[in-house]
């Protein structure tokens, strides 16, 4: 079913692009063409090439075969300077930017206006301030990017594209890092953008924002093209099943379950940020029972991190009490917190969750190499390593180019989650802490994660979710605990409430006397 | 049909295979670098002095085989710092402090050489395990400011190579025993205290290189099979992930740093142990306030090595290969320094492994495997005219 919509004008032609990596093809003879001032969307699982597709357009990566054209023009881009010499920027998923330096140093980085070798840093500012305005992106020119929040140092992205007067933008998954209220926003800027003139490629799986601001669509399914549609002439149904190439359910099938004993309690917890050495969690009580999942919602730096870093060992909580199944573990090692029955699925997966230069089959033993069953006197058995890793490949489908020996940092996204939640949950646990598990990640992966976590509950385990995303927290939770500046202000159920009331709470605008309801159930 | 093929397939030279393997392209890339360097070190010699440029350069390349013993004598030192700072490397810490660790294994060696009354037999094995110690110390402290208060290993080990050069110069002058004064260098140790000779004429390549070379080995077991070596490594490449795995990161660094140190330190006692090809005599110390280039000249190593313990064995027994070499070309009147700055100009190169690795396998790929591709579709044509 593959339907191309093919009329008027475009500024750049991607046609016949193949691109072939040792066991993959990425690209598999595939042809885009963006119209100008259009938003056009390039959907697809991960691994299914969008990034690919986009890097040869930036010049990061040769296509073995097919050729790519501006305004009719056959071009070569043989690397990011060439692409920026044709307007064509891009705004990567993890952001190139220097952390030291000011956000208006980074604008400019690469393209400063000097006199006799002295920067002019004035008027670059004038012209920065300019874009700022005109285009509605806040930003402090002066601040140090390591002290700005995400959604800023997107913003700093943009303006750097802005500043070296871009035509063509590149978004790489935009919005996997911001919260609802920033998504909205940029999804303004880029229609404001398009309606401009500027022609946008909008990488992304959220299908909501393809359906909000898209004209066209592009579906990638493993390397091959799908086909190319108009936006309004097709369904989040229809897309989803081009992406995906079978029916999508989006919501959770979950059965009725009752909790059973406290496998989890914290108790009037305190966290100083290692950042800025502010009290970040204040007096912040909660159990979390067998066969519950229990999802801490907030937006992004309300202290949901330090309250999670507190209980893995991560971060030395100031005062109170985390007790798992019984035991104080508030001083243990993390090692012990594991081996009592501690599985951490980590908001960072590739700060914390996997050693990306180690293969698949070594970081699948991360949590359990020391165990009897992988040494024998502090040698690793690498037999059986190897067998216990293709056991959890087969389990948890964890697809790579060379099975337990692929080095983790060539694989997918997607599957480097699926390596983490298949040694997290094959290890022996009571609880399952999860942070974020969805994040960046597409549609058929957040369906199998959602799967593993019910399926956590439904065995038994007691489960506390960390997420920003308002549908998954909805979705999943049997228990919501709302956070908002470092305190819990309400805990709600699922059920009975709606997203908005949901949002009123995240937002502090309501709050309910919980710390009583705490104390009353401490006895 | 299937038959021939799969015995086809057997048969195939598979070009693939051999330029995935990560070891062979590391050689490989090395072998690169290295000749590039011997290129740039024959520029050098045609600019210094270009009448004799072609035999001093030969005498460089190829003298060394002339004087194999003494090749694997002075590789012997540097193989021990290279494989010192390799093995911090592994861990992520850069242990440029490896000279002070030579110099203090150095003097723990030299002290039971001359100090502790031992049995003959035993001797010279106490002394290098003292050298192993008085090396380990000097390691451990970077390991432990490191590891407790944050400090950065590079500063404190810089320092304490001064700290450890000076130490020693000051502990030597004052040992009557050890130093003779007219002479600015320390007396003779008996011929009993020395490492037994490997017996090569004129030569004092003796039982240190061979230690050397299976202490390497030993290494490469530790860093690939064990618990230890899979901490190690894991911290090095992922610092946040180790500690995320619960493993004593601390800990690790402290031990690393010791081994590191211990290994610098059991260098310095095989130089200073080795036994002289001179009758009565033997390796002396002085004490001129220098600070030991071995030390450096193993960060030379290691890197040429990659880190890797076997490829840090080759990497020693290269330069000091090239070394022994540069020695004879000042029969054809190249100055010292001349010569010093063309083995400088080749290890310099040779650093460059890996930058070689990427580009020079994408080359081979490139053309090499495009080739292969198409033999292949020939012979499968051929078979399909054969059935």
């Amino acid at each position: 079913m593959v339907k191309v919509v093919d009329m008027g004008d475009y500024i750049i032609e991607m046609l016949n692009i193949t691109k072939k990596f040792p066991g993959v093809v990425a690209n598999d003879n595939i042809t885009l063409k963006l119209k100008r001032g259009e938003i056009h969307a390039l959907l697809g699982e991960n691994g299914a090439g969008k990034s690919t597709l986009m890097s040869v357009l930036f010049g990061l990566y040769q296509p073995d075969s097919g050729e790519i054209r501006k305004n009719g023009q056959v071009v070569k881009i043989n690397n990011p300077n060439d692409a920026n010499a044709l307007g064509i920027g891009m705004v990567h998923q993890h952001f190139k930017l220097v952390e030291i330096f000011t956000v208006l140093e980074n604008i400019i980085l690469g393209v400063e206006p000097s006199k006799m070798g002295f920067i002019q840093k004035n008027e670059a500012r004038k012209k920065v301030m300019e874009l700022s305005e005109k285009y509605g992106l806040r930003v402090d020119p002066d601040a140090y990017i390591e002290d700005i929040t995400v959604g800023m140092q997107q913003r700093v992205e943009i303006l750097k594209m802005l500043y070296r007067d871009n035509e063509i933008l590149i978004f790489d998954e935009p919005t996997a890092v911001l919260t609802p209220q920033e998504i909205r926003e940029l999804l303004q800027i880029m229609k404001g953008f398009a309606r401009e003139g500027k022609s946008i490629l909008f990488i992304t799986h959220k299908l909501n924002e393809i359906m909000e601001v898209a004209d066209r669509c592009t579906v990638l399914r493993k390397g091959k093209l799908i086909g190319t549609v108009n936006v309004k002439d097709t369904t989040k149904e229809e897309l989803s099943r081009m992406m995906v190439g079978r029916d999508i359910s989006f919501s959770v099938n979950k059965k009725e379950k009752k909790p059973g004993k406290v496998v989890l309690s914290v108790r009037n917890l305190n966290v100083v940020s290692k950042i800025h050495g502010k009290n970040v969690v204040k007096n912040v009580s909660f159990d979390v029972r067998a066969g519950e999942i229990v999802c801490i919602a907030g937006i992004d730096g309300n202290g949901q991190t330090e309250i999670v870093n507190a209980i893995t060992g991560l971060e030395k909580p100031t005062s109170g009490k985390i007790m798992l199944n019984g035991h104080d573990i508030t001083r243990a090692s993390i090692r012990e917190r594991s081996i009592r029955g501690m599985s951490h699925i980590p908001e960072d997966r590739h700060k914390h969750g996997l050693v990306l230069d180690y293969k698949l089959e070594e970081n699948l033993v991360l949590q359990r190499y020391w165990q009897p069953e992988f040494q024998n006197r502090g040698f690793i058995k690498f037999d059986s390593v190897r067998k216990y890793a293709e056991k959890l490949i087969e389990k948890f489908d964890i697809r790579s180019g060379q099975g337990p020996v692929t080095i983790v940092r060539s694989m997918s996204g997607g599957n480097q989650q699926k390596a983490i939640i298949a040694r997290e949950i094959d290890k022996d646990h009571d609880l399952l802490i999860a942070v974020q598990p969805t994040r960046g990640l597409d549609i058929g992966a957040i369906e199998y994660v959602h799967k593993q976590l019910v399926e956590r509950r439904d065995a038994g385990k007691a489960v506390l979710l960390v997420s920003l995303e308002l549908d998954e927290v909805m979705d999943i939770s049997d228990r919501i605990l709302v956070i908002y500046g470092g305190e819990i202000v309400g805990e709600l159920n699922p059920k009975t409430t709606t997203m908005e009331e949901l949002g009123l709470y995240m937002s502090g605008a309501k709050r309910d006397v919980v710390k009583e309801i705490n104390d009353a159930g401490e006895e | 049909m299937q038959e021939r093929n799969s015995l086809l397939n057997k048969t195939k030279f598979n070009l693939k295979d051999i330029t995935d393997n990560s070891v062979f392209s590391s050689f490989l890339s090395a072998l690169l670098a290295i000749f590039l360097g011997l290129i740039f070190g024959f520029i050098v010699m045609l600019v210094a002095a270009p009448a004799n440029a072609l035999t001093g350069f030969r005498l460089i390349v190829l003298g060394g085989f002339r004087r194999i013993g003494d090749v694997f004598y002075f590789a012997t030192p540097i193989l021990m710092t290279g494989l010192s700072v390799g093995f911090a490397f592994k861990m992520g810490l850069f242990n440029i402090g490896a000279s002070g660790q030579y110099t203090m294994g150095m003097f723990f060696a030299l002290y039971v050489g001359f100090m502790w009354d031992l049995p003959d037999s035993i001797h010279w094995i106490v002394a290098c395990i003292a050298g192993f110690i008085g090396g380990m110390l000097w390691g451990i402290i970077p390991g432990l400011f490191k590891a407790l208060l944050n400090v950065n290993e590079v500063i404190t080990s810089i320092m304490f190579n001064y700290i450890g050069m000076y130490l020693v110069d000051m502990l030597i002058q004052g040992n009557s025993v050890m130093y003779v004064s007219d002479k600015t260098r320390t007396r003779y140790l008996p011929a009993e205290v020395q490492i037994p000779s490997l017996g090569i004429p004129n030569s004092n390549v003796n039982l240190g290189i061979i230690l050397a070379i299976i202490i390497g080995i030993i290494l490469y077991i530790v860093l690939q099979k064990t618990i230890f070596g899979y901490e190690l490594k894991a911290t090095g490449y992922n610092r946040f992930a180790s500690e995320y795995a619960g493993m004593k990161g601390k800990r690790n660094i402290i031990i690393t740093m010791a081994i590191a140190g211990g290994l610098s330190g059991l260098g310095g006692a095989f130089a200073i142990l080795a036994p002289s090809a001179i009758a009565g005599s033997s390796m002396t110390y002085e004490p001129i306030n220098i600070i030991a280039a071995n030390g450096f000249n193993g960060i030379a190593v290691a890197l040429l090595g990659n880190a890797h313990p076997i490829g840090t064995i080759f990497s020693a027994v290269f330069i000091s290969h090239i070394q022994r070499g540069g020695t004879l070309a000042s029969l054809v009147g190249y100055k010292p320094e001349i010569i010093d700055v063309v083995i400088a100009v080749i290890i310099y190169f040779s650093a460059f492994s890996m930058i070689m690795n990427s580009a020079f396998i994408g080359f081979i790929k490139r053309y090499f495997g495009k080739g292969k591709k198409d033999f292949d579709d020939n012979m499968d044509n051929e078979i399909k005219e054969a059935e």
